[in-house]
């Protein structure tokens, strides 16, 4: 086996060294009863030939651009990534290496990690923001734990128009503890109500996702104005299309106290939902009660500008069970990548990228109007929107699904009050001519 | 005299990427826009991000610099205690950056994503096989948040019972993550030592199990690297007072194929993929940590599971008693993807791997016992700890020890920890490093012993060769700098 270095000869006088006689008797700690009789039943050993025939074959099975033009978003979006960031982040002196507890033979993932928050602070205009968390769901339940601990509160608001897997997770997270979880309506116009809440003093946070999932861009000011009436109530703030930051209005300077989200969509694959990205940053005062690693800059002993772990008494290792989080290893090669990926659009390049995302799914959008379809939220979006279609649009769907059109997603499960409605999305990667296409497919 | 491993080497300084930045420059290729200009609402109207503008060049040139930085497993013997950095096959690479994985969108109809679900519905099978409980989710996104689904499985399981219990039991060889995770779940850890030969005594766990006791979380193989000997008499006493065994699986290196954790009385088990299944620990990230549990507790497990019909995968959420999700989607995909590769590459050579892990820790662990103190002389499982009560006399620590081994070219293994142990030196060599590895991190250790007694300062002034000398994390701390 190629992956196992140790001749015959090796085991007979290593084994010799320990004074055993054979690989059982290194076992034989182990009670009787609790070894294993019986082999274990696993397919292979594959030869690396067999294993790249089969898993060519899986990935066969897999409907994936460009065979198939997929208009869809919520969540998990595809651009163009550079084939220098794949390159670079394939150097496996990051990725072979681990948490940087040896700071002194892992500078390369800690300045890296440390020019990740920096870039995330600069993307969201916010003031510090940790070295990452698992996905985007899980940070916005990690930001609200965070607002309870900070309040003391045991209730927490969020908007009905937050990605629904990520409320989903929110639940789970936050119900365990048993703390209460409740939903905001959403407004004729597509975007968040908050007329309902008349006793903000009982909130720990309010959470917004903007754009919001069904892509219209949330006021996110005067939610935060609203929000803040109350002294104590954390506003957060959450995404699942960070480029979108590129184009409108950062949530850092509307007021936002935590913001947080998903930054998969910032040179990170889709790979079928992970690994993603959690981004997470917050206001400076709140920096003791954050979860997650932080990377800090300081010098060694010759005065050398040098990183390292900081702050590490919030975490699980030195706190235990009083810890800010259970939170160890996190996502650092995908911080790594999205920090190499800002690195190459830089702030100009960036920009355009988000507005042409923008102006492709506005030519979308026309489209579609212009053949009859309703657009039933006059909101203003950014790559994604939703879109009211004929009833008997679902037999158009799958006639395009055929023809290997994903025509977007129907989101009647997630809101059953909007039947026909459904999530679609354009970004760069989608051509004039494939909008085209899907638009003369649905004309009737 | 012979050559070091470590060396001097040419080394090239590298600002921060703002410090070499130029406006006007980027590194990006920008897709030709096919469409017409849509101005946006100047209300939601931002600035042009502040962001660093270069050229690809010097994008390139700032990652490969800092990637000449790091220590990995590529570079060498990287002894982590607890992390199992075992080599990380370069094929298993290739299989996730297929375009057909790397392309997928989560959310289409599962019948345009049957390669995918084909490969994790089977590699939940054969994580069944190895720990020997039936059901298994793959979505925990990390060994700590494994950790929080099975505990809030066990929270659910009582709820579901009808008796609300408060307590979990922890030994204090536990990682840290385990109290962590059981309190973030609303639950009380309650500490229970491990005895004199560093391993749970029934009659403590007896003295502590009550029936406000939601059940016991053990690592087995602890992390003193010793095998849990009294398991099964241990989940008996739990069982019998209606708790669970809750097991941390990071240490499973040691047992694949040698313990089925099902019939030793186990309830409830994470993995981690990034260790005991080769996957890339990517410099802090992104892992996997999935959950396998007994068949009375399938109902729980997060939603969406992976169901098959008639030869067919298909996510379904239809599980009304599920604790709900964890993730945004499905796990960590990218990384079960490579997990999956490297069981049917090594198939039932999986023992072997461990065996192999076993060996190498306990003929470390012979070779050094008179080089370093050894708390705990028996047989070793897949890592074995160590301390620097030998080096006290000289005033020489473990971290003095840890930050001289880079001067000889290895990473050093995990130090102070567990807890138990004042100065603990925690050594976890895993199958991966030959014979001949192995012998000169022996050597390696016994010259600084060496050094220690006979010259002390060079290991208070080490690291010496690498880049950087030792950080001042105080000031760090004191003052956080976490951002330009």
């Amino acid at each position: 086996m190629r992956y196992l270095p140790h001749t015959d000869e090796d085991i007979h006088e290593m084994l010799q060294v320990i004074g055993l006689s054979s690989l059982n008797d290194l076992f034989t700690v182990i009670p009787k009863d609790c070894r294993s009789m019986k082999e274990l039943n696993l397919p292979g050993p594959l030869t690396e030939w067999e294993l790249n025939d089969h898993m060519d074959n899986l990935a066969k099975k897999m409907a994936v651009p460009p065979e198939y033009k997929i208009f869809l978003g919520a969540g998990s979006y595809n651009h163009y990534i550079p084939e220098a960031v794949r390159q670079l982040i394939g150097r496996s002196e990051f990725y072979t290496a681990y948490t940087p507890y040896q700071p002194e033979i892992s500078q390369g993932t800690l300045q890296g990690i440390y020019e990740y928050q920096s870039l995330v602070t600069m993307l969201l205009g916010m003031d510090v923001a940790n070295a990452s968390m698992y996905d985007g769901a899980s940070a916005l339940a990690e930001a609200l734990l965070m607002a309870i601990r900070i309040t003391k509160r045991r209730k927490v608001a969020i908007s009905s128009l937050i990605h629904p897997f990520y409320r989903q997770v929110v639940k789970t997270y936050l119900t365990a503890p048993g703390y209460e979880v409740i939903e905001l309506p959403f407004q004729q116009n597509g975007t968040t109500d908050l007329s309902d809440i008349n006793s903000l003093e009982e909130f720990a946070a309010v959470a917004i996702q903007s754009p919001n999932f069904f892509g219209c861009i949330e006021d996110l000011k005067s939610h935060g104005e609203k929000i803040h009436a109350d002294q104590k109530t954390l506003f957060v703030t959450v995404f699942s299309e960070p480029l979108a930051y590129g184009l409108i209005k950062t949530p850092g300077s509307l007021g936002a106290d935590i913001v947080c989200g998903e930054g998969q969509s910032l040179g990170i694959p889709q790979s079928f939902g992970g690994p993603g990205l959690g981004i997470f940053a917050s206001k400076v005062k709140y920096l003791r009660s954050m979860p997650g690693r932080l990377v800090g800059q300081t010098k060694d002993k010759e005065g050398k500008r040098g990183f390292v772990l900081t702050l590490a008494t919030r975490e699980q290792h030195i706190r235990r069970e009083k810890a800010t989080s259970n939170i160890c290893s996190n996502q650092g090669l995908c911080a790594l990548t999205m920090a190499m990926y800002l690195a190459f659009t830089g702030g100009g390049g960036l920009r355009e990228l988000s507005a042409l995302n923008h102006d492709k799914a506005e030519y979308l959008k026309k489209g579609l109007m212009d053949v009859g379809a309703v657009i039933p939220f006059d909101t203003p979006t950014f790559n994604e929107f939703v879109v009211k279609f004929p009833p008997d649009y679902k037999i158009t769907y799958n006639r395009l699904l055929k023809k290997k059109i994903v025509a977007g997603i129907s989101i009647s499960s997630f809101y059953p009050e909007l039947a026909d409605h459904y999530l679609l999305c354009a970004t760069e990667t989608n051509s004039r001519e494939d909008m085209d296409a899907f638009i003369q497919e649905v004309k009737p | 005299m012979k050559e070091h491993l470590a060396t001097t080497g040419l080394s090239l300084n590298e600002p921060l990427l703002w410090e070499k930045a130029k406006k006007g420059r980027s590194g990006f290729s920008m897709p030709t826009r096919d469409v017409d200009t849509f101005p946006i609402d100047s209300h939601f109207l931002g600035d042009i991000p502040e962001l660093p503008d270069l050229s690809e060049l010097d994008v390139v040139r700032h990652y490969t610099r800092l990637s000449q930085w790091n220590y990995g497993v590529d570079s060498g013997m990287y002894p982590l205690g607890s992390c199992t950095m075992k080599y990380n096959p370069k094929v298993n690479e290739r299989q996730a950056s297929l375009h057909g994985f790397t392309l997928s969108h989560p959310m289409l109809p599962s019948e345009l994503s049957q390669g995918i679900l084909t490969m994790m519905f089977h590699l939940e099978r054969y994580l069944s096989e190895i720990t020997g409980l039936p059901a298994v989710t793959l979505q925990p996104a990390a060994g700590a948040q494994g950790e929080l689904t099975g505990m809030m499985i066990v929270k659910a399981f009582h709820k579901y019972s009808g008796s609300e219990r408060k307590k979990i039991l922890i030994p204090d060889t536990a990682h840290g993550t385990n109290p962590a995770s059981s309190a973030i779940c609303g639950f009380t850890p309650i500490p229970v030592k491990s005895n004199e030969q560093g391993i749970l005594s029934v009659e403590r766990v007896e003295l502590v199990m009550d029936e406000d006791v939601a059940g016991i979380m053990i690592t087995n193989p602890n992390t003193l690297g010793l095998f849990e000997e009294n398991i099964r008499k241990i989940s008996d006493i739990v069982h019998s007072k209606g708790g669970l065994v809750y097991v941390d699986g990071a240490n499973m290196n040691a047992v694949m194929g040698i313990v089925n954790m099902g019939d030793v009385g186990v309830d409830i088990m994470h993995l981690n993929l990034h260790k005991t299944f080769s996957t890339p620990h990517g410099g802090g990230g992104p892992g996997s940590g999935p959950v396998c549990v007994a068949e009375k507790l399938e109902p729980f497990l997060p939603v969406p599971r992976i169901v098959e019909k008639d030869g067919s995968y298909f996510l379904s959420q239809d599980f009304e008693n599920s604790i709900g999700k964890l993730h945004a989607f499905y796990g960590n995909a990218g990384v079960l993807i490579k997990a999956y590769s490297y069981i049917i590459s090594m198939g039932s050579m999986l023992k072997k791997a461990s065996q192999l892990a076993v060996l190498n820790a306990n003929y470390l662990k012979e070779k050094l016992k008179d080089t370093f103190y050894l708390p705990y002389d028996r047989t070793c499982m897949h890592e074995c700890v160590f301390s620097d009560k030998l080096q006290e006399k000289y005033r020489v620590t473990t971290l003095d020890i840890a930050k001289r081994l880079m001067d000889y070219g290895f990473h050093p293994p995990t130090v102070y920890f567990p807890l138990v142990i004042h100065g603990a030196i925690m050594v976890e060599p895993t199958e991966s490093e030959s014979r001949e590895t192995l012998d000169l991190f022996v050597e390696a250790c016994r010259s600084i012993a060496d050094e220690a007694s006979q010259n002390p300062k060079v290991l208070f002034e080490a690291p010496i060769i690498p880049r950087s000398r030792r950080m001042n994390e105080t000031e760090a701390a004191r003052h956080p700098y976490l951002a330009r």
